[in-house]
């Protein structure tokens, strides 16, 4: 009886901290988003003192397509509800659910940052590369981060679906998705900055 | 295991479901969908249209950060929320600062 109490009380205290590991990874993960925060919100506020800047180049105005804008912001938040769906999943233990989704969520992002490059690309060939002036320097500066941030996001979904079909869900592999999951949504949340301050605002102004 | 405390993290899946995963894709879609309205039709004023575009910004950060990310003041003791929090500080230093003084740097130097 004793015995068995104690390992009972073992077991328990095994599993809290267990699960205190697993928190503070994601609360340590949590810290590097809000370090993350500074880091674009450095980058707006650069973009909002050089955005008048234009060096007789285009405005903001001249170059932004908002229909194309709006189309890459439904990518992007669509593929945080996908994600949402992964995490749901995870709880179920359906691994071949999270791969799904993950898989869907990896679409949108691909389709994103395939016309964010698309949108640099002509842009750049119009003459209208990040040299031309300093509002199109900041403005490269800002989105390219943001960029280049869903792209390391897609890289770590292709590294979790690798690591889902040789580990599966496991007491390591969940933490990182659910450390994914923070870093995609925060990503949504920095582009619905970048949409309403840069893009909208820029035309409107 | 972890049901012993489900509050603890972040994201942490036990508050999410599929309905509130739902309802914060339709509200930021309506969120989206206003301003885009707003600047592309040009039917409000200058002012209230930045006012749109703000005030729905804000609001759909809000969503984002709740319906998905299952932010809230209790988790990890209240850690997560006052690191977002001091963040937020620093933000509105960074930013309204740097704006701040600019502006006034450009009104001095008459710059153009």
């Amino acid at each position: 009886m004793s015995t068995h109490t104690a390992s009972h009380h073992d077991a328990h205290t095994g599993e809290h901290e267990h699960h205190d590991a697993a928190g503070t990874k994601i609360f340590g993960f949590w810290v590097y988003l809000m370090s993350d925060l500074i880091i674009f919100g450095s980058l707006f506020a650069t973009y909002a003192v050089l955005m008048e800047g234009t060096a007789g180049g285009p405005s903001a105005a001249d170059i932004f397509e908002l229909p194309f804008v709006l189309v890459e912001t439904f990518l992007l938040l669509f593929s945080s509800f996908t994600y949402g769906i992964a995490v749901l999943e995870m709880n179920k233990n359906k691994v071949a659910q999270v791969k799904l989704w993950l898989g869907i969520t990896f679409v949108l992002g691909a389709a994103f940052v395939g016309m964010e490059i698309y949108e640099f690309q002509h842009l750049i060939h119009e003459g209208f590369g990040p040299d031309r002036s300093a509002f199109l320097t900041a403005f490269f500066t800002l989105v390219g981060t943001h960029g280049l941030h869903v792209t390391f996001g897609l890289i770590w979904i292709l590294v979790m679906l690798i690591q889902l079909s040789t580990k599966g869900l496991t007491d390591a592999t969940r933490p990182r998705i659910m450390c994914l999951s923070l870093f995609w949504h925060f990503l949504d949340v920095v582009w619905i900055c970048v949409f309403s301050f840069v893009y909208l605002m820029g035309v409107l102004v | 295991m972890s049901n012993s405390n489900p509050d603890t993290v972040p994201g942490s899946a036990s508050h999410g479901s599929v309905k509130s995963y739902v309802i914060g894709l339709v509200l930021s879609i309506l969120l989206t969908v206003i301003p885009f309205a707003a600047v592309m039709t040009g039917a409000l004023s200058i002012t209230t249209t930045v006012l749109t575009i703000v005030i729905a910004a804000v609001l759909q950060v809000l969503v984002q950060l709740i319906m998905f990310m299952h932010l809230n003041t209790k988790s990890d003791e209240g850690w997560n929320f006052m690191s977002l929090v001091f963040a937020v500080t620093i933000l509105v230093l960074v930013v309204g600062g740097s704006l701040w003084i600019m502006h006034h740097l450009h009104l001095n130097v008459m710059i153009n």
